[in-house]
């Protein structure tokens, strides 16, 4: 249950911003999560109707947007989706490759008010 | 109640404490709140003033972001472990100045940890000074086992947490104050997800699976994988008693990631664990 830690930094940083300039609380909170960063959506869900409860955020829309896995790769240098982190090179069948997206855990912006 | 010092802290508290010491600390919120215990049964409740509150530098430029009615939009970009990202920078800068080699020790509960440091800590406790952190839910019992090999560590009872955070190492590290040119075992709390995401600030990640564990761990915890540089694979004289296919496993990790070592051991006969000395050798002078 990671997803609490994650809850409350998020948490942590909206009351930060909020006191930062003056404002009651967040409107809108938009979030991007890579789909290999580890999150469980479900257990976010749950983490986040818990953790954000008095806080700024309590009654903030959340906008979640997903990044997808991406890889090349290094023997062929094939640019591929990857929706695991074993997801072998469709070109030439190699586990050999660099991440490029997919492991990104963002707070992209507030909106306060 | 935390049922060590009977302050009001729940047991759910973060606590962290120096085997040896009545001393402990608790962290609520990342702050500190220190319990010296005097004899005659006096309570000093000393609340320290470490504020860890990172440093977020935003970006409002009136250009990035609109003002409609006393609505404001920021657009900030912030990395939600930036606190724990921005800590673990710093418990690193910490560890190189001192050439101390921080391992951060993952595995699922069961795989050995305890017990392969135990032993690494009796056959190496001559040449290197060693210097540990117990990361568990709860009890001091698995800092009790280490303090027996004679090194100092530090017990860090999570609570319900279900990883270690730089945080905790930022306060435990302060009492264990490890010396120059030692290695620093951190035992995460055993979890092959959780603690995948939190850097500590260490210098190398070592993974550890047994093979009662069965053989597609790595493709099941890729995450765990992915981020660490050893892989251990102990408990390999029970081998002949399970189905685990070493070669399948290495090849699973492989694929996760394609950088990572491994050496195949057993804490309990010693097979391989030369190996693994060896490697703490040559990591702890490459720091």
């Amino acid at each position: 249950m990671h997803e609490l830690s994650i809850v409350l930094s998020i948490v942590d940083i909206a009351e930060q911003q909020v006191a930062l300039n003056d404002a009651q609380s967040v409107e809108e909170i938009e979030l991007e999560i890579g789909q290999l960063a580890g999150v469980e959506w479900d257990a976010l869900d749950f983490a986040w109707e818990a953790a954000t409860k008095h806080t700024v955020l309590e009654k903030s829309s959340r906008k979640l947007t997903i990044i997808d896995g991406k890889a090349r790769c290094l023997e062929c240098g094939q640019g591929f989706s990857a929706p695991t982190l074993f997801t072998e090179c469709p070109s030439c069948g190699s586990f050999f490759s660099d991440l490029l997206s997919g492991k990104e855990l963002r707070v992209k912006s507030l909106t306060l008010i | 109640m935390c049922t060590t010092c009977g302050c009001g802290q729940s047991d759910d508290a973060i606590t962290i404490q120096l085997v040896g010491e009545e001393e402990h600390l608790h962290l609520v919120d990342g702050e500190v709140h220190s319990h010296h215990h005097h004899h005659g049964h006096e309570h000093s409740h000393e609340h320290g003033d470490h504020h860890h509150h990172g440093h977020v530098h935003s970006h409002t430029h009136d250009s990035g972001n609109s003002h409609s009615g006393d609505k404001k939009v920021l657009q900030l970009e912030l990395d939600i472990l930036q606190k724990n990202q921005l800590l673990a920078e710093r418990n690193r800068g910490y560890f190189e100045a001192k050439h101390i080699l921080a391992l951060n020790l993952v595995s699922s509960p069961g795989a050995g940890k305890t017990s392969l440091l135990e032993r690494t800590l009796r056959d190496l406790k001559d040449e290197v000074p060693f210097y540990v952190i117990e990361g568990d839910q709860q009890t001091m019992n698995d800092a009790n086992r280490i303090a027996e090999t004679g090194a100092p560590v530090v017990q860090i009872n999570t609570g319900k947490g279900c990883h270690l955070d730089s945080s905790m190492i930022s306060h435990a590290v302060r009492k264990l104050d490890p010396s120059i040119g030692s290695i620093l075992a951190i035992e995460n709390v055993g979890n092959l997800v959780c603690p995948a995401l939190f850097d500590l600030g260490e210098g190398r990640r070592v993974v550890i699976i047994s093979v009662p564990e069965g053989d597609d761990k790595p493709i099941k915890y890729p995450d765990m994988f992915y981020s660490a540089h050893l892989c251990l694979i102990n408990k390999i004289d029970l081998l002949p008693y399970v189905q685990f296919d070493v070669d399948k496993a290495k090849g699973y990790a492989r694929q996760v990631n394609h950088h990572l070592e491994f050496i195949e051991l057993s804490a309990t006969t010693g097979q391989g664990m030369d190996q693994w000395y060896a490697w703490l050798r040559h990591n702890r002078i490459a720091h």
